[in-house]
């Protein structure tokens, strides 16, 4: 199996909302006319519950919204922001579009595969850190700039980031 | 004051919550106008500004609000797109988290003027902490009453709710959005119909984007002409422009329309970084034409921008520098078109595709003598062949590139290495030198 490919169905044991979700839950579904609206806002409470979309989460995703769970599969594959593979604590992303690059974007980027001994779209073993170059993040006047998980660092260089890296836990 | 405009108050600390928000004016037009001028009269005060898509399309917002059919028995909607993605663009971002409260002003009032009772903002994915700014926001404006089941204490409701997308440039598009919001893969719709008519849930809806919702407010609440003192008479306001790329002070620029773009990158933004000249400059996000140095006195306006044979777009203005190879560049931002090609027609997802086979081919130096003629021939079968805009979008800047550079394809070629060696500024440097905007 390459590192892209995920699998769809699961055969172990069915996935349920924790209580704490119920009130997230109801809210999302409550903004729309059907549920089949809901569905981003429902992967993403469990992208937020379990860290990315095993697919037991994505059985239950498709029970939330009352669709068939190829349908939902079709979705979440849609769009670049779902881990459908569990990653790293920290969520290193790093934009490679045009003014990142001109400021430097690939140059980081290399320093930190050299540093965390990895490269595009894998984990480091100790489970602390997932590396991924991305397309724009409409931060291109911090250029360049990379989101760790929704945060924002903007301006940076080899230094920074390797502060940066040693704050996180 | 940092522009005349929407940035006249923008860095005012604390004006995310709607205290400070009212203290300054806010929702004193919604609060004039909503159960209270009719909403054909907000359309006409739009129309008469002339007031422009700020998303990239510049079509005029009252017509587009105009469309909405008045007999319809079908509920409206009102969608803000926030999906702020095209490479070069941060506009909405800074906007959104400084100035929430002005964005669901201009909502309330586009909202009574198409007579929608519910509202969505699409975020892109990665706006998480602007989805937090915004759902504060709303929830201050329906304790304060401007949202909720009387908007202003009077018979209209109006419900707004953020939606955050998840990691998809075709989102942007306004049809892909609608199927988004709708819950399905962000993929473009045929038009006609249009939104105006069949749009979220086949029902009549009007899509705009943050900037061009932000410029309603004060509009309807000083009148048209106000608004025509600034910019040209096709193109009248302000726009804010996004300047990223080796220049002093890169950011977020609010200039009147017509703004010379070299007065924009020499004066606002301090020229470029220590020993470099400009090679070209994208003047609207990626998916536009570049303009070569020799026409920097171009007017920062619609029409002048079409007239010098590119687009202003959404006004992300890409500085390139000469020392960076027009080929490399050209490749980057076509993986990003391969990348974000939604995959429904086979001009764009094919042709993406293969511009990006050549470009490579041309950077590793084993181009050949044909590929230059190559690369414009995919993309003429690109241009206005593909089902929406992004395919135009990955066609437009190509072609624009060999116009403007052949030579420096031709050297790729013969050569078979750069004309220049890129040689990307570090930021100790630019720290140096970068005066904070």
């Amino acid at each position: 199996m390459s590192a892209d490919t995920v699998a769809i169905g699961s055969e172990g044991p069915a996935l349920e909302w924790p209580e704490a979700r119920r009130a997230e839950l109801d809210q999302a579904l409550a903004r729309y006319p059907n549920r089949r609206s809901a569905v981003l806002p429902v992967l993403w409470i469990a992208q937020r519950e379990w860290g990315w979309i095993p697919p037991a989460a994505m059985q239950l995703v498709a029970r939330t919204v009352e669709l068939p769970e190829p349908e939902v599969f079709g979705i979440a594959t849609f769009y670049t922001m779902f881990n459908l593979r569990p990653v790293g604590r920290h969520h290193l992303q790093v934009c490679r579009t045009l003014s990142c690059s001109l400021m430097g974007a690939d140059r980081l980027f290399r320093h930190l595969e050299r540093k965390l001994g990895i490269g595009h779209g894998e984990t480091t073993p100790d489970g602390r850190f997932t590396l991924r170059r991305v397309e724009c993040l409409a931060a291109c006047g911090g250029a360049p700039c990379m989101q760790v998980g929704f945060d924002y660092h903007e301006n940076l260089d080899e230094a920074k980031v390797d502060a940066l890296l040693e704050k996180l836990p | 004051m940092r522009g005349p405009l929407l940035f006249s108050d923008i860095d005012t600390p604390g004006l995310a919550s709607i205290e400070t928000y009212r203290k300054g004016g806010g929702y004193e037009a919604a609060s004039a106008m909503v159960g209270v001028k009719p909403p054909g009269e907000c359309i006409d005060v739009v129309k008469a500004s002339g007031l422009r898509g700020r998303g990239g399309a510049g079509f005029p917002t009252g017509l587009k609000w105009g469309f909405v059919p008045k007999d319809s028995p079908k509920p409206r909607y009102l969608v803000c797109n926030a999906d702020e993605s095209e490479p070069g663009t941060f506009k909405d971002r800074e906007l959104m988290e400084k100035n929430p409260h002005l964005l669901l002003e201009g909502m309330i009032l586009a909202a009574w003027a198409i007579q929608a009772h519910v509202g969505y903002i699409y975020l892109r994915g990665e706006f998480e902490y602007i989805q937090q700014i915004l759902d504060r926001a709303i929830a201050e404006a329906r304790a304060a009453g401007f949202l909720g089941p009387a908007v202003a204490g009077r018979g209209f409701a109006l419900e707004i709710h953020t939606h955050l997308g998840a990691g998809a440039y075709i989102c942007g598009e306004e049809t892909a959005l609608l199927s988004s919001l709708e819950g399905y893969r962000g993929q473009p719709r045929l038009k006609p119909p249009f939104p105006a008519v069949e749009g979220l849930y086949a029902c009549p809806t009007v899509v705009n984007n943050v900037e061009t919702l932000m410029n309603v407010p004060p509009i309807l609440k000083n009148g048209a002409p106000w608004f025509r003192q600034w910019g040209t008479e096709k193109s009248p306001g302000t726009k804010i422009l996004s300047v990223s790329g080796p220049v002093r002070k890169p950011g977020n620029y609010e200039v009147p329309m017509g703004l010379p773009l070299s007065t924009l990158i020499e004066e606002h933004c301090g020229g470029l970084l220590g020993g470099m000249a400009i090679k070209a400059v994208i003047p609207g996000g990626s998916s536009v034409p570049l303009l070569p140095a020799s026409k920097l006195s171009t007017g920062l306006d619609f029409e002048s921008m079409v007239a010098a044979g590119t687009l202003l777009g959404s006004g992300g203005v890409i500085v390139i520098d000469d020392q960076t190879c027009i080929v490399d560049a050209l490749w980057n931002i076509t993986r990003f078109y391969e990348h974000e090609s939604c995959g429904k027609c086979t001009p764009c997802r094919e042709g993406t595709y293969w511009m990006s086979e050549v470009f490579e081919r041309l950077e590793r130096g084993e181009g050949r003598e044909s590929d230059i003629d190559l690369l414009s021939d995919v993309s003429d079968n690109i241009l206005g062949k593909s089902f929406c805009a992004l395919g135009d979008a990955a066609a437009m800047p190509v072609l624009g590139a060999i116009q403007h550079f052949r030579d420096e394809f031709e050297f790729h070629v013969r050569e078979r290495r750069c004309l220049v060696n890129r040689r990307a500024p570090g930021l100790t440097e630019r720290q140096a030198e970068a005066v904070p905007a």
